[in-house]
């Protein structure tokens, strides 16, 4: 990369395409129910389609690579700025995406303390405990999609949960023996 | 609500500390962070109980915005207000930010090796394996449901039935089966004040 393709990207863009950036990125933070990853699509409708400003394979591939690093998944949200306007657009989507979840979260948290006694916040917490956890069990359904037809992989998951419910040991050791057995080819 | 053993429990030293431990955890999650979140915060800093952390994740699934950061911006508050949703918020993303970037940076070049790809490959079926393992150390927590322990294990069956094998948006589960939950919830919690 050549002068300040890292600092703004090269697809040109000026301080009102960086505002619409962190606008539409703000808007879809409003409607990720179910985390970042569900406004994928229409992030992809808009960057690829609508604005022309990141090839399809490269949307694909920051997902991908997001996934792969260290650090909650959101940041591929960041990597999707990156690729479309440097690091000014990696920090117009990142800030775009998480003010105004925050806020909201920030409320909503306040909310049920100062009421925590009370039947609806009660109610609120008993009836959606059972859900989160069928939803974090269908979250590692999911994950688990493209290996789930490969017997190296099932062995691996099997592994990991051995690992992770019978040792001490904590969860960089399986992501590691994924890493080797994956590049080994055995996944 | 606090009344899982509250004496084992203890809060964060300072918004430093909670910089720290949320760097840690992230810089250790992998295909995900919640497992890990689950293990530093519940199991080695004490900072919530089991059945507070699925609460406060609860809402944080509930509520629009990344799972992960909604968690931290409640956690943060809890203890610290607005310093400790910077220290959380802070702490989980900006190593990782700079790591990714980093490897955003890289990644035209390694991407067409079959090892590597291999390698992701690996990766995340051991990011499944945690991720599902997570879900079977917070079940527990349903023991104690106001539901009862098995109308709530039948509720988290339909709920992970829904989701990853019919495939519904989350907004259809949630509005659903989630206000269903909690209308029964309500009923029993009324009948036993």
């Amino acid at each position: 990369m050549s002068g300040s393709a890292w600092l703004l990207g090269t697809a040109g863009l000026g301080a009102a395409d960086f505002a619409a950036l962190f606008g539409h990125f703000a808007l879809l933070s409003l409607l990720a129910v179910g985390g970042a990853i569900a406004t994928a699509p229409d992030m992809h409708r808009w960057l690829v389609g609508e604005r022309g400003w990141i090839a399809d394979a490269q949307f694909s591939a920051s997902i991908a690579l997001a996934q792969a690093a260290p650090g909650p998944n959101v940041l591929f949200v960041a990597v999707i700025g990156f690729n479309v306007g440097g690091l000014v657009g990696a920090l117009a989507a990142l800030s775009g995406s998480l003010l105004p979840s925050t806020l909201l979260a920030r409320s909503a948290g306040r909310y049920g303390r100062r009421h925590a006694e009370s039947l609806p916040v009660q109610a609120f917490q008993a009836g959606m405990a059972p859900l989160v956890i069928g939803l974090v069990a269908a979250t590692g359904w999911l994950v688990a999609e493209p290996v789930r037809g490969s017997a190296g992989g099932l062995v691996l998951i099997a592994l990991t949960l051995l690992l992770m419910l019978r040792t001490q040991a904590g969860p960089l050791l399986p992501i590691a023996i994924g890493a080797v057995a994956g590049a080994l080819g055995w996944v | 609500m606090s009344e899982a053993a509250p004496e084992a429990l203890r809060a964060p030293a300072s918004p430093g500390a909670m910089f720290r431990a949320f760097n840690r955890l992230a810089l250790q999650g992998f295909g995900g962070v919640l497992p890990v979140a689950q293990r530093e915060i519940v199991e080695r800093e004490r900072w919530l109980s089991r059945e507070q952390f699925v609460e406060l994740l609860a809402i944080g699934q509930v509520l629009p915005g990344p799972n992960v950061v909604n968690l931290a911006v409640l956690i943060g508050d809890r203890f610290f207000g607005w310093r400790g949703i910077a220290a959380a918020v802070g702490g989980l993303l900006l190593a990782p930010l700079a790591i990714v970037l980093a490897l955003a940076a890289l990644y035209a070049q390694f991407a067409s090796q079959p090892a590597v790809a291999g390698a992701l490959r690996g990766m995340g079926a051991a990011a499944a394996g945690l991720v599902l393992g997570t879900a079977w150390k917070l079940a527990p927590a349903l023991s104690r449901n106001p539901l009862g322990r098995w109308p709530a294990a039948a509720l988290a069956l339909a709920a992970f039935a829904a989701m990853a094998l019919l495939r519904w948006p989350l907004l259809a589960v949630v509005a659903g089966l989630g206000s269903a939950a909690c209308a029964a919830a309500a009923w029993r919690l009324r009948t036993r004040r």
